[in-house]
């Protein structure tokens, strides 16, 4: 009972990005899935992708909120790991060879979800990409590290706030379009 | 309403910092306009995706510094670094310490620095400043010279430091950079450096002092070959730079080595341009830091090609320097074994330096290169 407890309080931190408890996950799960994957065909380097990502799709639905583990968290990410990696060799025509009798839970509808959200970030990142300099930086300024308009004025070199501002929108209009153009023939 | 004016309404619609009437008016044209509607919808949708964004790729970055911490302290069992992807690791580790104790040493230095110079005898920080006057009037000369000429190029020329000159009788004032093109003392710098000259001489690495002669000088392309006639010039076995016929590539990184000061001081760019001042086709641009001093200094791309000599710089804009193209060497020398056939000169036209590390590069190429002094 008590492990429930602190895997639950765990992945509590993990929604919060508090580090300690990423470590934690890291340091009890990471060798199991190394071994899964370097076991079948994959490097080190090819385990810590797919530990990475196994702990996004995580992240992802600790994050949604309501999440509740109805299993141990070791089984959950090795299901996640397994289901993963055995993607990643089919798309290079390869098989697992050896199937442990490791038990799994269906992680099938994260996955999915977890492949839209991954196509989203692509796109995200390839429209912050084409956005070029200062733009990038004034958005990111703005909207993610929530800097009031005085402060990016003097920092980026406008005149006043309002100008900052005025170029703001004009920027958050160029990503707004550019993320648009792709994601409506992508998805 | 423009789209801007739409975009920082509904901003403002989804952050909640309307005003209740406006809102209501909002709220309003939401319900009797789809496409405001619509633009509300999206915006919000797009807002969620930025910042799901922002934290995916903080997350990842954590996972990442996680991962190399761990396997680092063996915790997990990922190979551990090795070479130089190591000692990256260790130094942003530790970059944070090493700033603060970097800082603490740069602050003790600043604080010594002072207390130096409050110390030193008032005539020597005379001495200095009469000296930044001086090459301040000089420079300004040179730029009504240059007017004349319809250009506002500002000569790269220098005024050697007077306490490195002290023994011989001559007190040189202006100065420039050479290097050699022939084994048996052949020299080229800038023909701007050496004008209107009474004597002139050449200090190698070692800091010896070499009498030249002037063979050729031509201002058109500002190119001059000197020879050096002292008897303790010692002929090298061979160069180990080419000089090359074609020009250099747009974007090409450069380097040169020159003397704005009485020790040889490292510089590097890259090709800007093709064409030089106003298009012109002798010259080509290069974006380099250049002071005087640098004039008739090599241009050497990194595989230790002589790509031109260093010339001149644009007044009017920052990091604007332009080069004589190295071809015009060739030219040059040509003309001269016109008139005056005992020239022997051969230029050497592959480099040695091809692969080597810049370190390696710039220590071979510093026996070759001379400061050049004029009075």
């Amino acid at each position: 009972m008590k492990a429930v407890v602190t895997e639950q309080s765990i992945l509590e931190g993990l929604a919060r990005n508090d580090r300690k408890a990423i470590e934690s996950i890291y340091r009890e799960h990471y060798n199991m899935v190394q071994a899964l994957v370097v076991n079948n065909s994959g490097s080190a380097e090819d385990a810590k992708d797919i530990f990475q990502e196994a702990l996004l799709v995580l992240y992802e639905k600790v994050t949604a909120g309501g999440f509740e583990l109805h299993c141990q968290l070791k089984t959950y990410l090795y299901s996640v790991s397994r289901r993963l990696w055995l993607k990643r060799l089919l798309q290079q025509n390869r098989f697992i060879s050896s199937d442990s009798d490791a038990e799994t839970v269906p992680v099938e509808d994260e996955l999915d979800t977890h492949e839209q959200r991954a196509r989203e970030f692509e796109l995200m990142e390839k429209a912050m990409g084409g956005l070029g300099e200062p733009c990038r930086s004034l958005l990111e300024a703005f909207y993610l590290q929530k800097k009031g308009m005085q402060e990016i004025a003097a920092q980026f070199g406008y005149t006043n706030a309002d100008n900052a501002k005025n170029q703001k929108y004009k920027c958050l209009l160029r990503l707004k379009k550019l993320f648009f153009a792709q994601y409506k023939t992508d998805l | 309403m423009d789209d801007l004016n739409v975009l920082e309404a509904v901003e403002r619609y989804i952050s909640g910092t309307m005003g209740p009437d406006e809102r209501m008016y909002f709220e309003q044209l939401r319900k009797t306009n789809p496409e405001v509607d619509q633009l509300v919808v999206e915006h919000t949708f797009f807002m969620q995706q930025l910042h799901r964004f922002d934290d995916t790729k903080k997350l990842k970055a954590q996972l990442d510094e996680i991962h190399l911490d761990l396997s680092e302290k063996g915790q997990i069992q990922s190979p551990r670094l090795e070479g130089g992807a190591r000692v990256r690791y260790l130094f942003h580790r530790y970059k944070r310490t090493a700033a603060i104790a970097a800082s603490i040493a740069g602050i003790t230095a600043v604080a010594i620095s002072a207390l130096v110079s409050g110390l030193a005898p008032a005539t020597q920080n005379k001495a200095q400043d009469a000296q930044y006057q001086y090459l301040k009037g000089k420079v300004e000369q040179a730029i009504n010279e240059n007017r004349a000429q319809d250009r506002v190029l500002k000569d790269v020329k220098n005024k050697v430091d007077a306490t490195a000159v002290s023994a011989p009788p001559i007190v040189y004032t202006t100065g420039g950079t050479g290097f050699l093109i022939d084994v048996n003392g052949y020299l080229v710098t800038s023909a701007h450096v050496i004008e209107n000259a009474h004597n002139i001489a050449v200090q190698n690495s070692a800091g010896e002092e070499l009498s030249v002669q002037v063979v050729q000088s031509d201002k058109a392309r500002d190119i001059a070959i000197l020879k050096i006639t002292d008897s303790r010039f010692k002929a090298p076995a061979a160069l180990p730079y080419g000089i090359r016929k074609s020009g250099a590539e747009m974007a090409e990184p450069v380097f040169t080595l020159g003397f704005p000061r009485n020790v040889a001081v490292y510089g590097e760019g890259y090709m800007a341009a093709r064409t030089g001042f106003n298009g012109d086709t002798l010259t080509c641009q290069i974006a380099i830091a250049a002071n005087p001093g640098n004039s008739g200094g090599p241009i050497l791309n990194r595989n230790g090609e002589v790509v031109g000599i260093l010339s001149a710089r644009q007044t009017t804009a920052e990091g604007v320097v332009f080069a004589t193209q190295s071809k015009y060497i060739y030219n040059v020398l040509a003309q001269l074994r016109k008139t005056d056939s005992s020239v022997q000169v051969k230029l050497p036209t592959s480099s040695r330096l091809q692969g080597l590390e810049r370190p390696q590069q710039v220590k071979k190429i510093a026996d070759f290169v001379y400061m050049v002094k004029v009075s």
